[in-house]
This record gives C-alpha cells, structure tokens and sequence, in this order.
C-alpha cells in the first residue's frame, strides 16, 4: 500500500465535514473517489496534501505517518496535487508554471526529460510556453495544472476534479491522458464528479457521501451497480 | 490569430440606443489603452533589439545623469551664485527645480528626499509587491532603524549616557557611525522577524490590520520609553538629537556631510538605491524570488508545489525590514534630530500610497510613485494647502482608471485581470443560475 487512509476526520470549525474516512491506494493503481457536491471530495484531497489540518484519524504514505507533516514536505516524499479548477500561476507563463512544478527537485538532466514528457503527453503546453498561464482556456489550464504536478515526478499524483467546467469532449482527452500517465508508471488518486469518466477509468473506486464513504470496489463493479448509476451516472 | 478581441467595435452602428453612450465611451477607453500597449511593446522590443554594449552606456549615461541632478538646469560645479561660471541657465530643466520661487525647498533637500523615499519604496515593493503581503506598518521598521543610529550613536541618548556612566567613558563617548549600520541591520531584521512570526499566519486583510497596529506600537512605544511611563531609552516625545552621519556627530567643522548642503547626502542616498535596486534585481530572479511569486499569486497552490511559504514570508519581511530600516538610518543621520511623532500613520499610508500608485512588484514604478509623491507637493507649494486634497482624488483616479498603478509589473498586471475575471465570471454564473430557477 503506497498511499493509505486511516478514519481520517477533517473540521471546519466545529462542523466536521469528513466523519472518518478510510481507503488505500496501491502502486500502480487509479483510484477515483466520487461523489456529488459537498460531499468532502475536495477536502478529503486538502487533507491528503497536508493544505487541511486532520482533526482525528491517520495518513500513511510510503510506510511514514505523514499526517501532521508540512504540505510543502509532503512534496518532496513524492506527494503532489494538481489542485482543482483554476490554480495555476496566472502572471507566470506556461513554462514557468511547469519549472514551479519541479521546485523540490535539482536534477537538471531529469527535469529537462520531465518537461519533454509533458509536452508530449500534452502538445497544446509546449505550443503556449511562453504565453501567461491566466490567458489560457480552461482546458488548457487543467492540462497545465496535471503537467505542472507530474513535473515534481510524484509518486502519487492526486488530481482534484480534473473534468471541471470542461467540454465533453476535452474530458474524454484528459481521462485517456491520465491513464497514459498511469500506464508510465504513476500511481494515481482522482476525485472526480463525472463519475461515468472516472469509473470507467479507475481500476477502484470509492464513493463518497456527506463525509463517509459508502461503497467501494473496483471501477466496474461501481459502474454497474444500480444505487450509483441511479445516483451518479442519471440512469434509473 | 492577431486580431485582439478587444480591439473589435461590436457597438458601432449597432441600432441599441441606450446601450450605445456607455459602451463606445469604453471603446475609446479601451483603444487608447491597446495604443498605449502597443507602443510601450515597441519601446521594450527595441530596447531588447539593442546590442548589449549600447544598452550597457545607455543605464550608465541615466546613472551619471542621476548624479548630475543637483545642479539640473545649470552647468556642474555648483548652482547661483556661488559658482558664476556655472550661472549658466539650460532652460527648459531649471523650471522643474523648486529653489527658483521664494519659499521653495533648496532642490538637492528635495532630491535627498526623493531618493530617500525612493528607497523606501523599494524595500515595501519586496513586501507588497513581490511576497504579495499588505504591510501597512513598514513605518515601524523605517523608525527602528531611524533610533538604532539614535540610540546608539548621538552623546544625546539616554542609553550612550548610561553606558558612559557605567564604564566611566568619556562625554564626548558613543558608538560610532559605521558600527551603528550592522546594529541597526540587526535590530530591524530581528523586529521584521518578531512582526513576522506570529501574524504571517494571517492573510490579506488580516495581516494589514495587524502590521497598521505594529508601526503604531512602535511610535507609541518610542514615545513612553522616556524614564517616566518606562525605562529611559527613546528621550520620549523631546527626541533624540546630535545624530551622527558619516563624518560624525553634526558639527561645523564638517566638510562634507553637513546640515545645510544637501548634495553629498542626495549621492550617498542616490549611491545606497543604485545598491539597493542591483539587489533586489538579484533576489527577485533568485529561487527566493520565484518562491515569492508563487506565493503571491497562489499560496495554496505554492505549498502543493513544495514551497514553504511561511519561511519565505518571514524572509520578505525580514529583507524589507531591513531594508526600511536602512532608509530610516539615513534619515536620522541626514536631520540629526529624531522624534516620535516623525514617524506617523500618516507617512506610513504614504509609503504604501507610493508603491500602490507606481504600480506594485515593479521597481522602476514604485520608484516613480515616491517621486512623484514627495516632488509634486515641493514643485507646486503654493497649493500646498490642498495637498491631501489633492493626493486623496490621484488616489481616488488612480485606483478607477489603473488599479495596477502607473507603471506595473506586467505579471501584476496579469493576475489582477486574473482576479476580475475570476469574480465577474462567478458573477455571471450567478446571474445565469438566477435565471435558470427563474
């Protein structure tokens, strides 16, 4: 288990917003978590990338507690989020964006094989280098935010809401992009809404409601089974 | 692909009567700004075309240029009438002097403090405009290191009399001048440090409220620690005087760095900025530098990419501290004579009104913000009175027609049409889901 979850429980305040969750992810794996709106998915993400404090419960990574350890510290033990929607840099331009992603790390012949890789996962990036990242379409952003992370060269890569405010199509593109990057050798952690995308995806899958979870099993089984497809997927 | 969607004028001979006034109004607004723009990317281009050899003479000719002002609009070697040969008028440039009328400020008292403030405005732009912290209390920091060479360099403090005292030294004793600058570099980072620890927790407004309180606290305390409310440290209220500068305590037998002629303080403060500027250049294309940048433009997004913001806050605060303090150390020295209501709200709201107006992260414009801001009021002293007046609408303009300032950073630039987006935009949805439940 690369990456594990232990009845974490994150508060705002005195309302709690995760009420213990527990799940695992293994090297190599996809693993989505769904789930509608409010129901913790961000946060749950936040906890993991230490930018959320826990209030009770455990994170595992590696084998090391990692759950009262700095975001930033959690990035140089392999741990890095493209954060949801638009956080990107917006006054640096493209390149500068992907060089912030590889801030933890020296290797300069690495990084140069990173950037490579991430232009050629996504061309678009290397066709805007030079171009301030707040003037990018949302699209274009997202695939910013996924290279950006991939350029720390991660261990576990999270991505929060990756399909966010994107054309059908375009969510199609970056969902066969992250199985590409999986198949590179990236283990992967997806909150997702668009959970048609995501379970097809996934090999495991969990579904998250009002701050537990309530299902999990692997991205088929979910896809099929008719309480989700009912609730996430529209179909009665 | 070239054509700016801005540039399109949609609205022209479009028949909608009532939309139209407002609108073509913006047009108008909008093609002279894409003008604008476009020029100044024809200026940087060619700037950028030049051979480096002949960029390098051009900033040295401004340098000596720079060094030259005290006696802008005559001949060097001293202005009327001490120097006749020199008498010599260049017009237009002695109109821009303000010694000409009767009362007017001696012009090279006016450079100094231009260059005085221009470092100020540099050592802020390190906190707003590149760490992207709202300090509003770097008056602290300019009066810290304004009573380090106080305190520790002029026979008139109580703490140079009380070690005078225990050690059985003579009046005539005090720390001298140059070993008052690392004491004074000291104090200040240690002071940008200890504002910094606990409220860089904080963000945005927060950390304004709390750094306004922290210049207050500064001045009130340097007015209660006078042997009455307190120890003995500050004189209180009476200030401190017989400040030292280069040569010594103020006396006059001093050549070079005297009370009356204020050219040589204007090229040491002219000589300190050129520093100065060289590096913060340094610093913000360092990895500090970049570390900042992120945290200004996204602070979460900064940490997920492994930068430790606090760490990096703390050191703009101790730098800009650092840096206020050494334009506060030049102050002191420059006027000989301290005290604590030199150091008000007031001049803080101008500090941060300077880098604000010259366009924040970019030094050429925080520069031309503190220009502006104490050269204006000394050129035209007959409408002295409506000063605040006067500074109030620039603000007031300024902040509806460029919000990034005069001249900003063109990143700067970026992530406030960033923001303004990102609010319109959730306004617009807004609006959308409005009508859709409608």
């Amino acid at each position: 288990m690369l990456l594990e979850l232990q009845d974490v429980k994150v508060a705002y305040g005195r309302i709690e917003a995760l009420h213990g969750i527990s799940l695992h992810v293994n090297e190599g794996e996809i693993v989505a978590l769904i789930g509608a709106n409010g129901a913790g998915k961000t946060t749950t993400m936040r906890a993991i990338s230490g930018l959320r404090p826990l209030s009770g419960g455990k994170i595992i990574f590696n084998g090391e507690d990692i759950s009262r350890l700095r975001a930033d510290l959690r990035v140089v033990r392999g741990l890095c989020q493209a954060p949801e929607g638009r956080q990107i840099f917006p006054g640096m331009t493209v390149l500068e964006n992907l060089d912030m992603g590889a801030y933890t790390r020296r290797d300069k012949a690495g990084i140069a094989a990173d950037l490579a890789r991430v232009y050629d996962l996504f061309p678009r990036l290397k066709e805007r280098a030079k171009q301030a990242a707040g003037t990018l379409s949302g699209g274009e952003q997202q695939m910013l935010a996924i290279g950006r992370a991939l350029m720390a060269r991660p261990k576990v890569l999270l991505l929060d809401e990756p399909s966010m405010g994107l054309a059908p199509m375009l969510i199609r593109q970056i969902f066969e992009i992250i199985t590409e990057i999986s198949q590179q050798g990236t283990t992967i952690l997806v909150v997702e809404q668009n959970a048609q995308q995501a379970l097809s995806r996934a090999h495991r899958a969990y579904v998250l409601e009002t701050g537990r979870i309530v299902k999990e099993g692997t991205g088929n089984d979910l896809l099929h089974d008719p309480a989700v497809r009912e609730a996430y997927l529209g179909v009665a | 692909m070239t054509t700016h969607p801005e540039t399109s004028t949609p609205t022209v001979g479009t028949p909608r009567h009532a939309a139209t006034a407002e609108p073509a109004e913006g047009n108008v607004l909008r093609r002279l700004n894409q003008r604008r723009r476009d020029a100044q990317a024809a200026v940087r281009q060619r700037w950028q075309g030049l051979p480096k050899w002949q960029r390098v003479i051009a900033v040295l000719a401004f340098v000596v240029f720079l060094y030259y002002l005290p006696w802008l609009g005559y001949l060097p070697g001293g202005a009327p009438p001490r120097n006749p040969v020199a008498n010599i008028q260049i017009p237009p440039f002695h109109l821009l002097r303000t010694d000409l009328g009767a009362g007017g400020s001696p012009w090279a008292a006016v450079l100094f403090t231009c260059a005085l403030y221009v470092m100020v405005a540099i050592g802020l732009n390190v906190v707003i405009g590149l760490a992207g912290l709202l300090d509003l209390g770097y008056i602290g920091f300019f009066a810290v290191g304004a009573y380090s060479v106080a305190i520790f360099g002029s026979v008139d403090s109580p703490v140079v009399q009380a070690l005078q005292e225990r050690f059985g030294l003579s009046q005539n004793w005090a720390v001298g001048w140059a070993l008052c600058i690392p004491i004074a570099i000291v104090l200040t980072s240690v002071s940008g440090v200890i504002l910094g620890w606990p409220t860089l927790r904080l963000r945005g407004d927060y950390l304004a409220i709390v750094t306004l309180g922290f210049g207050e606290i500064i001045r009130i305390a340097a007015r209660n620690l006078n042997g009455q409310s307190g120890p003995n440290i500050t004189n209180g209220p009476r200030g401190i005087s017989a400040i030292p500068g280069p040569e010594g305590p103020p006396s006059p037998d001093n050549q070079i760095f005297g009370l009356v002629d204020a050219k040589p303080w204007y090229w040491l403060a002219l000589t300190l900025v050129i520093l100065m500027v060289l590096g913060v250049r340094r610093l913000e294309h360092s990895r500090v530098g970049r570390s900042w940048l992120a945290i200004r433009e996204d602070e979460d997004a900064a940490a997920v990419m492994g930068v430790h913001g606090f760490k990096f806050k703390l050191w703009a605060f101790a730098i800009g501290a650092v840096l206020g303090g050494t334009s506060g150390f030049l102050f002191a020295s420059r006027y000989a004579y301290i005290d604590p209501n030199q150091f008000d709200l007031q001049l803080s709201i101008l500090f941060v009104a300077m880098v604000v107006i010259g366009g924040s992260g970019n030094m050429v414009g925080v520069s031309v913000g503190a220009i502006l801001l104490v050269y204006l009021p000394e050129r035209f002293r007959d409408l002295d009175e409506w000063r605040m007046l006067y500074f109030g609408l620039a603000m007031v303009l300024i902040m509806i027609l460029r919000p990034q300032g005069l001249i900003p950073s063109r990143r700067r630039a970026r992530e406030l049409a960033d923001r303004a987006e990102e609010v319109s935009g959730g306004r617009h949805r807004r609006a959308e889901e409005a009508t859709i439940n409608a």
